[in-house]
């Protein structure tokens, strides 16, 4: 089992197979996350000067498009890890590894925060743009279901309690919903053009000037950033309770409390 | 080895003889779905032309409610008196006995909705050549909700709270099909042709068909382990 490549999407470069064991990967992932937090703490800064400060006001929207340095990071990475979340989910099924499962179940409360972040100011944008805080366009519908399937993901695993049987009812579920998403994403788009005709979109955003794009993507490193250290800090936390019953984390532990 | 079809027809006729011997239970979902669509004109008044536009959202929201109720009864007896666990040990595919008890599942508790759906509509007044149309959405709609929801069935088996987990795992996925399928019925009405949702929804079915019992068997096997 510990032959397995698993872990050639994380983004250290030293992504030996040895760390697909929870226990090589509990230190690593310790080390590695303080860094990534810096990291987006400095990104999200520089992104929030950037979008403050150094980009001009919107000449439809004023001031008030300035809410899309969070919403689109926020809305770009709650898609980006629900497919990450299915990629650790099927990596699990296929090569049996509990820390792809791990993986994917500490994510997922990444992911919901995200949509709602992005549901939420998406309605805060709406209000004073649309008139309403909720217009039934298919992006937001799709991400709303996004929102319910996280929930569901992470309802479905809490409310096992056999380890083994959590990780691969998730596992599936998440592969199911990773599936349907893009039925749902064209379904709901479909029905929206039927019934509405066309409504507002949010794909005006005529010839975008430089500083805000520069903003906006330095946001979303940013999310990047962010999503990957609390997923590591989570990570760790769910690899210690999974692990209770071993030495090296009665070891961990003690040395933890000697440090207090 | 046994031929092919046989485990599939042996699970069908069991699962439909033990239906017909539990009538009640099958009936009561039927009740359900009546009740419910009926419930909708105390909610939103009476209004003739108001009934007509939500009639179709209506009968495809309660149909999935009512499939709904009934999918936490696919595997739970089997479950409880260890049958399941017989049926999982047998060399026969998973996968063809999962087709065959979601396919008794569905005459038993999706057939009658599908049938009982074209009298409610005229409750509502809906234009009599819409009725032929909601018939077959709902009949090429209906066992996709039944093939989605045995997935969902079978990861919640056992589980406290299970019916309302269910819920929640498998109504996004519903959505879809709902859209499709009542939005079959307002394409005819609206003179558009309801082909084209038909073709997805049939499409659909064959997907799910070809994918579900897959989902489902492997749920089984990780509920049952």
């Amino acid at each position: 089992m510990r032959e397995t490549t698993i872990t050639t999407s994380r983004p250290e470069p030293r992504s030996l197979l040895r760390f697909a064991a929870p226990q090589m990967f509990y230190p690593l992932a310790g080390r590695l996350a303080p860094w990534f937090a810096t990291v987006a703490l400095v990104l999200t800064l520089a992104g929030l000067w950037l979008a403050f400060f150094v980009a001009p006001t919107d000449a439809q929207q004023g001031e008030v498009y300035r809410v899309i340095f969070i919403h689109v990071p926020a809305a770009w990475m709650s898609m980006f890890i629900y497919l990450v979340m299915a990629f650790w989910s099927a990596v699990g099924l296929v090569m049996n590894t509990r820390l792809s499962f791990l993986m994917s179940r500490a994510l997922a409360p990444t992911g919901a925060m995200f949509c709602f972040v992005a549901l939420w100011t998406g309605a805060l944008w709406g209000k004073p743009t649309w008139g309403a805080y909720w217009v039934w366009d298919a992006r937001l519908t799709s991400q709303l279901l996004l929102l319910f399937l996280y929930l569901g993901f992470m309802a479905l695993t809490t409310a096992i309690e056999d380890p083994r049987r959590s990780d691969r009812a998730g596992a599936i579920i998440a592969l199911v919903g990773a599936v349907n998403v893009p039925i749902i994403y064209f379904s709901v788009k479909w029905w929206n053009t039927l019934h509405q005709g066309a409504s507002v979109s949010l794909t005006e955003a005529p010839s975008m000037a430089a500083t805000m794009l520069a903003g906006m993507l330095v946001m979303a490193l940013a999310a990047w950033a962010y999503s990957i250290a609390v997923a590591l800090w989570r990570v760790r936390a769910l690899i210690l309770e999974r692990e209770r019953h071993t030495e090296w984390v009665g070891a961990e532990l003690t040395a933890q409390e000697g440090k207090l | 080895m046994s031929a092919l079809p046989s485990p599939f027809a042996a699970v069908l006729r069991r699962d439909l003889l033990l239906a017909w011997r539990g009538r009640a239970d099958v009936l009561v979902t039927l009740a359900f779905f009546v009740v419910v669509v009926c419930l909708f004109p105390f909610g939103v008044g009476a209004e003739p032309n108001l009934l007509r536009a939500i009639a179709p959202g209506v009968l495809w929201v309660a149909a999935l409610l009512a499939t709904l109720l009934s999918l936490h009864r696919l595997f739970a007896q089997d479950h409880a008196d260890g049958t399941l666990e017989q049926l999982l040990l047998t060399p026969e595919p998973t996968v063809l006995w999962v087709t065959a008890k979601v396919a008794a599942h569905w005459i038993a508790t999706g057939l009658p909705l599908v049938l009982v759906a074209p009298g409610l509509a005229l409750l509502f007044d809906v234009e009599q050549g819409a009725l032929p149309i909601l018939t077959l959405s709902l009949a090429l709609g209906t066992p996709i909700l039944a093939l989605l929801g045995a997935v969902g069935a079978a990861l919640t088996l056992g589980l406290r709270g299970g019916g309302m987990l269910l819920a929640l795992l498998v109504l996004p996925l519903f959505v879809p099909v709902l859209i499709f399928g009542a939005g079959a019925v307002d394409a005819y009405l609206s003179g558009s042709g309801a082909d084209a949702h038909l073709l997805l929804l049939g499409g659909g079915l064959l997907g799910a068909l070809a994918l579900a019992p897959f989902a489902c068997a492997a749920a089984l096997r990780i509920a049952l382990e």
